[in-house]
């Protein structure tokens, strides 16, 4: 259930960055989608009522291997959510210097480029 | 050479920061460093040629630790990779000096774009493949708006969003890998694959990386970024991008994934021979009506890409075989076409075909080497080209598919209409607003530009002698990785 919902997110996000016209939009549209992404890896390892998964010298490795969350996802989350932070700080960028250019944030506007 | 093949990975990543800290103060420093990297990196990859190696990153065993996987596949890409970029950095000394400023920047990000590659080539987890693949993807999207202009601006916003969209989803089919074996090795996964068949998560989730891949390697209907993306940014990228990016990043993972990991299935062949043909097609048909010499590489790119996963669609140890000496050959003659769209741009100040004319007569080393390069992708004897065509359309005759073969020999006689064009409108005749006064002042391009121009050119002529031994050859071991079926890559990566 809350799987679809990750992949309803997912879809709104791809809808942002496919239908609209505004470049703003686009940005939060591609955040949405890497979002909806992140979530759903995060889910992966959760379990109900879990413990962190921490070894200390008074754990008893039975309930730890059978209470503890999955550790890997949230390197995995981690990691990602800083590569798209560098690619939202770029595309950032980018949109200004296109305003500064176009002084415009509509797409449909900007059509040197065609064929 | 083959126990510290993280080097090839550690060494640009290095470089790539190093070179800004201490190059600020010496123009000099910058340039020497970024070829003595490039050229380092070019002779490893010649040390790790046809060698197998598995490398466990931090001494972690494969299942649990990152591993680095060297085999024939990958040690061809790599060869390709480090090369091509060799080239382009001693291109770029020049060329930068006279057209673009902060040559510290650019240095930086392209060599952060070598190490994405080499990583993206080297690794066998797919979460390490996707973070090599975005780290050559983020320096590559600064790259094509490296000019700051509009055009360029609007090109790298576009090629932005739809990379990361590409991205996004091949992450997204990694975390659903992930969800279901709870592993990311990507031998691992092809083991589980194996044993437990393709239920409907796995099925969703594969579609969603090739889909991934599918995009990055430009495929028609995926390809609506190149075209803008390759022809603006500065000509020695634009021979990066083209020549290795698409491939490095796009036609080697969906190879990998397709022969070793998935396992190739009747449905995947006729998935990859069509999106071959159409690209093919339609990547020639649009570049006929292009006015810009560089779009109209661009847009060959496309349809050269074609014949590749054509040829690896095929699924017969001769179809990969034309496929990959393909590969290998698209790199040379593509970035050489771009280097020489480069130098006539350096001389020129313009790209338009309209505006060029009688180009021949004063820089004979480009328009020779553009002459070479043009034979090679069109296909004529005895050039490069020519061989891994032939090999392609045999290939298709012995899967007797002759229907495949027809139309990659039609393909390959528009692509020689398009460059008739070329030579017509640049070197030879003149465009329509040729200027005369202009044109006094065009001459040949400077000894460091000319170098890589004249050995692409010298590879590009002599290249088919790599096809010498066939299956057993140079290209040979390559085509090995990718045939024997993913039992061989499983037990060599994780030793079951």
């Amino acid at each position: 259930m809350i799987y679809a919902l990750c992949f309803i997110l997912f879809l709104i996000g791809l809808y942002g960055v496919t239908c609209k016209k505004n470049i703003v939009k686009i940005i939060l549209g591609m955040v949405i989608m890497e979002y909806a992404v992140n979530l759903f890896l995060i889910l992966s390892g959760w379990r109900k009522g879990g413990q962190p998964p921490i070894i200390d010298s008074q754990t008893n490795m039975e309930t730890f291997v059978s209470r503890a969350v999955d550790p890997l996802p949230q390197a995995l989350v981690l990691t990602s959510i800083v590569i798209g932070l560098g690619i939202l700080s770029l595309m950032v960028a980018i949109a200004i210097r296109l305003y500064e250019r176009y002084g415009t944030f509509d797409i449909t506007e900007m059509r040197r480029l065609k064929g | 050479m083959t126990n510290n093949i993280i080097t090839l990975v550690a060494l640009p990543l290095g470089m790539a920061f190093f070179i800004p800290m201490i190059g600020r103060k010496l123009r000099w420093v910058p340039d020497l460093l970024g070829n003595i990297t490039t050229f380092a990196l070019l002779v490893l990859a010649g040390g790790c040629f046809q060698q197998q190696a598995v490398y466990n990153l931090g001494g972690w065993p494969a299942p649990l630790g990152i591993v680095l996987v060297l085999d024939g596949l990958s040690s061809l890409l790599l060869l390709i990779v480090n090369l091509i970029s060799f080239m382009a950095t001693l291109f770029s000394v020049q060329y930068l000096e006279k057209l673009y400023t902060s040559k510290l920047r650019y240095y930086s990000l392209f060599l952060l774009m070598v190490a994405g590659m080499n990583g993206a080539v080297l690794t066998g987890d797919f979460f390490n493949l996707f973070v090599f693949l975005e780290i050559a993807s983020i320096a590559s999207y600064a790259l094509v708006g490296f000019g700051c202009e509009a055009e360029e601006l609007e090109a790298s916003f576009k090629y932005l969003v739809i990379g990361s969209v590409a991205s996004t989803f091949i992450l997204f089919g990694v975390a659903l890998f992930y969800s279901q074996f709870a592993t990311l090795n990507m031998a691992d996964i092809a083991f589980h694959l194996k044993q437990s068949g393709f239920d409907q998560i796995s099925i969703v989730a594969s579609v969603l990386i090739l889909v991934g891949f599918f995009v990055k390697a430009a495929l028609v209907p995926f390809h609506a970024w190149l075209p803008d993306a390759h022809p603006s940014a500065p000509a020695p990228i634009s021979a990066m991008l083209s020549g290795v990016l698409i491939k490095a990043i796009g036609i080697y993972p969906l190879a990998r994934l397709a022969y070793n990991i998935f396992g190739i299935t009747p449905l995947l062949i006729s998935v990859l021979t069509s999106l071959g043909i159409i690209s093919m097609m339609i990547g020639v048909l649009m570049a006929l009506a292009q006015w810009d010499f560089k779009r109209l590489l661009a847009y060959h790119s496309i349809s050269q890409m074609g014949y590749v996963i054509l040829g690896l669609g095929l699924g017969t140890p001769l179809g990969i075989l034309g496929g990959l000496f393909h590969l290998f050959n698209h790199s040379l003659f593509k970035s050489l076409l771009f280097l020489d769209s480069g130098s006539v741009e350096y001389e020129t100040g313009t790209r338009q075909l309209e505006k060029l004319g009688q180009l021949a007569k004063k820089m004979p080393v480009t328009s020779t080497s553009t002459l070479i390069a043009s034979l090679s992708i069109s296909g004529i004897p005895p050039f490069n080209g020519f061989w891994s065509k032939l090999v392609i359309i045999m290939a298709c005759l012995q899967a007797s598919r002759p229907g495949l073969a027809l139309w990659a020999v039609l393909g390959s006689i528009l692509t020689l209409a398009s460059f008739s064009k070329i030579q017509r409108y640049i070197f030879l005749g003149q465009g329509q607003e040729f200027d005369l006064e202009a044109a006094k002042q065009w001459h040949e391009v400077p000894l460091l530009m000319r170098i890589p121009l004249l050995v692409l050119a010298t590879l590009c002529l002599f290249g088919g002698i790599f096809l010498i031994g066939g299956l057993q050859g140079p290209i040979g071991s390559g085509v090995q990785a990718l045939v024997e079926n993913s039992t061989v890559y499983i037990s060599k990566v994780l030793g079951r």
